[in-house]
């Protein structure tokens, strides 16, 4: 590949969802030259299906609510591998970023008073745990994450951020001071392939659910963002750690509102029975999701599953009333019909515990600067380097993520990141030049595969990987069967590395598009199959059935999955917030 | 089921073309058309097409089918398929970029003349600005706009003024600030919509309400727009 | 705002309210004419006697220009629709404009000429 056109900006944020659109308008309002590279138009990114709401303690539903019961709630959803600085940050920033989206005009449904409205969400409490069911999730009816991603791109327009829409990020480009210095990209198009130089480079590339057969995730969520870090050489943490949120369509893997429940939905077994009220007597079905996520798949395999395979549960909406269901769920009865091929009105809707949230990430600080580590264990900061939202890994969801939560860690690190970028630059941050041999290193994945003689179907090597992740690696898991699944994924990446686009042409070639996202999907699944075998004990959403217990001795840890060496290391929790007391490990019930 | 697609490589093909394929689509089972693209995609990686959420959503899918506009994820082929035969087409009124993308660049400029955010010169208060549940109601109907296109390639004016005519979706959104109780440029905006062809160019077909895979109104809104026109200017 | 010089009100809002008031105007004039073919025994003698009183007259003129203004914005529609380069596009309005002048000068001629 000869000498490729380079262009340059002060930022740039890969990714148009909300958190890479938040972290750009905050670039950009703050007059940093910014562009978002975004491999689709901005409002189909992935926060577009967000439903529920976003959690926040603005205290409009309760005027008492406070954001440390918040906190309170996130450090025990996150069975305790949380940080607890960040956790604070998030929940204490969380009102003044909500308050700035409905400025930005997000429409946010109301209460009598003309405030926001709030709906009660699976793991909230007040008063530490001791005060009840809290309603703090603010919701857009059950459309906030279109509402959120269509207001953000709004305030992009008026702001005046550059979109490089349709461009595909495909590898970090690093300099002889190992700092990061832009990307390579392609603009779908025209297939012409560009060196986006950069001082700061923001992956927001969210989640990467199409890892699992069965997942909520959009046909877009291939983990680019985490693919690109691992080969750069960078590590990632809690890899392990993936929400299988509990109520996906049967059969269809389309999301369903944890929001139902918070209006008063519940979930039943084929005896009719209302299960949850014997896993956890006090939320019942609000409990932590990973909690939810078991106890249904506890139903199914002991025989009290619905349905001729007898393999899913019902969530049951219809005693809420036509009235309530299209002013509060609107989207979830359109999707009822369409998806289940059920009235939500008149029946109970299937579904089945779905793979919908990454926790891990690429570590970073709360700035959303990415880390590694030194030899001796050591944070240590990768120079031009960021990332927010779900591709990064605070971490404010630790084990498992609660409801409502994933929305404000993308405005408030998205923000975080912005200013913390901002303020970098003004303090005279520069990096050196990409030599060629930089950049065609970064190139080299590219033309591996434009040359490649390989015989394997794109198609089919993602499908056997998806298969092998959701049978191995899915909501129980356990050592020997995950040593067999490691064994089929390296048989797997080794036909990954042999695959045979079968289009050569440059306009708007998705056969490249999808065969480079094939790499990122293998990444990720290797990185959570590795560090999902090492983690041995059973913590939020990891169960394993070798290791039932919580092993606070060993594993209170974040654990780091170190590429070029294949290791998983292990790093410190922070247990110091700021302006409140540390939160002590308890052991976690609902 | 026998499915023809339209097909066009810019650098191989000299002039678009329909396929005519075999599929065989496994029974028992009410497939989405988008899956049907993804079973097409397997067998033919040239295949081009743009999807994301497959779940009704996003937006990216939008398609012609059997000669009607709408989502390819949510459309199922028991719906849309007559005599056994589904024709799909790109969306009509749009250059074609490859096989069933087009350049959606005219359908986005339209939306971004409409001033497609909320202005509110009057200082924010520490809070969320208030507003009624009556108020935020009116705003029902227009903000989910998932901006397909479905309906601006649906409509004839659009096809004959695509630089002069919003176009049904972006006057959607337009109404949808309009009727924004926090928005304080109503005057402006309205200025701004004040020709012959922006909003005017609507003839009432309707196509944008027949299609809308949101079930949305564009009409109704447009509508709304000229009333708010009259009001102002009599 | 799209800017444009050739149509009659030079806003969308008149040109849509004059479309609006032409048409009740030429939908009461085709009534009146209706009733009266109906319910008047036709002959030259009414027919006459009908356009000798200056009511009529004025009735009349106002259903002509109504023609006019309302054809030349509805053309002017058509041509900006279907004729999309300029020269072609402006010789038709022009002929159109002209036709409606003609009709209206040769109609008020018609009217009050005698």
């Amino acid at each position: 590949m000869g000498k490729i056109r380079t262009i340059s900006y002060d930022a740039i944020v890969v990714g148009g969802g909300g958190a890479g659109m938040r972290a750009a308008l905050q670039l950009t309002e703050t007059g940093v030259d910014t562009a978002c590279i975004t491999k689709v138009f901005p409002t189909r990114s992935h926060t577009v299906s967000a439903q529920g709401g976003i959690t926040c303690a603005i205290a409009s539903a309760d005027p008492n609510d406070d954001w440390r019961w918040h906190m309170y709630d996130t450090v025990k959803g996150s069975d305790y591998i949380g940080d607890q600085e960040a956790i604070e940050y998030m929940c204490s920033v969380g009102p003044q970023a909500v308050f700035e989206l409905e400025h930005m005009g997000l429409p946010f449904s109301r209460t009598e008073q003309g405030r926001i409205y709030q709906r009660p969400f699976g793991g909230q409490s007040k008063d530490y745990g001791k005060g009840g069911q809290a309603a703090r999730t603010c919701a857009a009816a059950d459309r906030t994450g279109h509402a959120l991603l269509h207001t953000l791109y709004q305030a992009n327009l008026k702001g005046g951020t550059t979109f490089l829409n349709e461009w595909y990020a495909i590898d970090l480009v690093k300099n002889s001071d190992q700092q990061v210095v832009g990307v390579i990209a392609i603009e779908i198009e025209t297939g012409e392939v560009v060196y986006i130089k950069s001082k700061a480079t923001v992956l927001a590339t969210g989640g990467a659910g199409r890892i699992y057969a069965s997942t909520t995730n959009a046909l877009i969520n291939t983990g680019d963002g985490i693919g690109m870090a691992l080969r750069a050489g960078y590590p990632v943490q809690d890899m392990e750690m993936w929400q299988f949120h509990p109520t996906g369509i049967y059969g269809a893997g389309t999301l369903v509102t944890e929001g139902c429940r918070g209006e008063g939905g519940y979930l039943i077994n084929s005896e009719g029975e209302r299960f949850m009220e014997r896993y956890a007597p006090n939320a019942k079905d609000l409990a932590g999701r990973d909690v939810v996520a078991r106890s249904m798949v506890i139903e199914v395999l002991e025989g009290r599953g619905c349905g001729p395979e007898k393999d899913h549960v019902l969530l049951k909406l219809d005693h809420l009333g036509e009235e309530t269901l299209n002013l509060r769920l609107p989207g979830i009865v359109e999707l009822s019909r369409t998806f289940a091929h059920v009235d939500p009105i008149k029946d109970p809707v299937p579904v089945v515990p779905t793979c919908h949230y990454m926790m891990g990430g690429i570590p970073t600080t709360v700035g959303g600067q990415a880390l590694t580590q030194d030899k001796e264990g050591n944070d240590q900061v990768i120079d031009g380097l960021f990332a927010c939202g779900e591709a990064a890994c605070v971490s404010v969801h630790g084990a498992n993520r609660l409801g409502g939560n994933s929305l404000l860690d993308l405005v408030v690190f998205g923000r975080a990141a912005g200013l913390h970028i901002e303020e970098r630059l003004r303090g005279g941050y520069e990096s050196g030049d990409a030599s060629e041999d930089d950049i065609n290193r970064a190139l080299a994945r590219l033309e591996r595969l434009e040359s490649s003689t390989g015989t394997e179907s794109v198609a089919a090597v993602r499908k056997d990987l998806q298969s092998c992740m959701q049978l191995y690696f899915g909501v129980f898991r356990d050592g020997d069967s995950m040593g067999e699944g490691l064994k089929k994924l390296d048989a797997i990446g080794e036909r990954a590395r042999n695959v045979q686009i079968g289009d050569n042409s440059k306009a708007f070639n998705t056969a490249r598009i999808e065969a480079l996202e094939l790499d990122n999907l293998f990444e990720v699944a290797y990185a959570t199959a590795y560090s999902a075998m090492e983690r041995r004990e059973s913590r939020g959403a990891h169960a394993r059935n070798d290791y039932t217990e919580r092993d606070d001795e060993n594993w209170l840890k974040h654990s780091v999955y170190f590429p070029l060496e294949k290791r998983l290391g292990k790093r410190d929790v922070n247990f110091a917030p700021k302006t409140v007391d540390t939160l002590q490990p308890m052991i976690r019930t609902y | 089921m026998l499915v023809s697609l339209y097909r066009y490589n810019p650098e191989q093909d000299n002039a678009p073309y329909m396929q005519d394929i075999e599929l065989d689509i496994p029974a028992g089972k009410d497939l989405m058309v988008l899956d049907v693209l993804a079973l097409l995609k397997e067998k033919d990686p040239t295949l081009a097409y743009r999807r994301s959420c497959r779940e009704g959503v996003c937006g990216s899918d939008g398609m012609n089918m059997n000669g009607k506009n709408g989502l390819g994820c949510i459309t199922p082929i028991s719906e849309v398929v007559k005599k056994d035969k589904l024709v799909i087409r790109p969306l009509p009124g749009l250059p074609v970029i490859r096989d069933l993308v087009v350049d959606m660049g005219i359908f986005y400029e339209q939306y971004e003349r409409i001033t497609p955010y909320l202005v509110n010169d009057t200082p924010a208060p520490e809070i969320e600005r208030l507003q009624s549940p009556e108020d935020r109601e009116k705003l029902d109907g227009l903000y989910e706009c998932i901006l397909c296109a479905c309906c601006s390639t649906a409509c004839p004016s659009f096809w004959w003024n695509p630089e002069k005519f919003v176009g049904p979706a972006g006057l959607l959104q337009a109404y949808r600030f309009l009727a924004d109780s926090r928005d304080t440029a109503q005057e402006e905006r309205l200025s701004d919509l004040d020709d012959p062809f922006s909003v005017f160019r609507c003839r009432g077909i309707m196509n944008c309400v027949a299609v809308c895979p949101k079930g949305l109104n564009p009409t109704k809104a447009i509508g709304h727009i000229r009333d708010l026109l009259l009001q102002r200017a009599t | 705002m799209v800017k444009t010089v050739t149509n009659l009100g030079r806003s969308g809002v008149y040109d849509w309210m004059i479309q609006r008031v032409t048409a009740y105007i030429l939908a009461l004039y085709t009534l009146f004419l209706f009733g009266f073919m109906l319910t008047t025994d036709l002959s030259y003698e009414s027919w006459s006697a009908l356009f000798g009183q200056t009511w009529f007259r004025i009735f009349s003129l106002m259903a002509l220009v109504s023609i006019g203004a309302h054809a030349w914005v509805g053309l002017w529609t058509v041509t900006t629709d279907y004729i999309k380069a300029t020269a072609p596009r402006f010789l038709v309005q022009a002929t159109a404009g002209t036709a409606m002048f003609v009709y209206v000068v040769w109609g008020v001629q018609i009217l009050w000429g005698h």
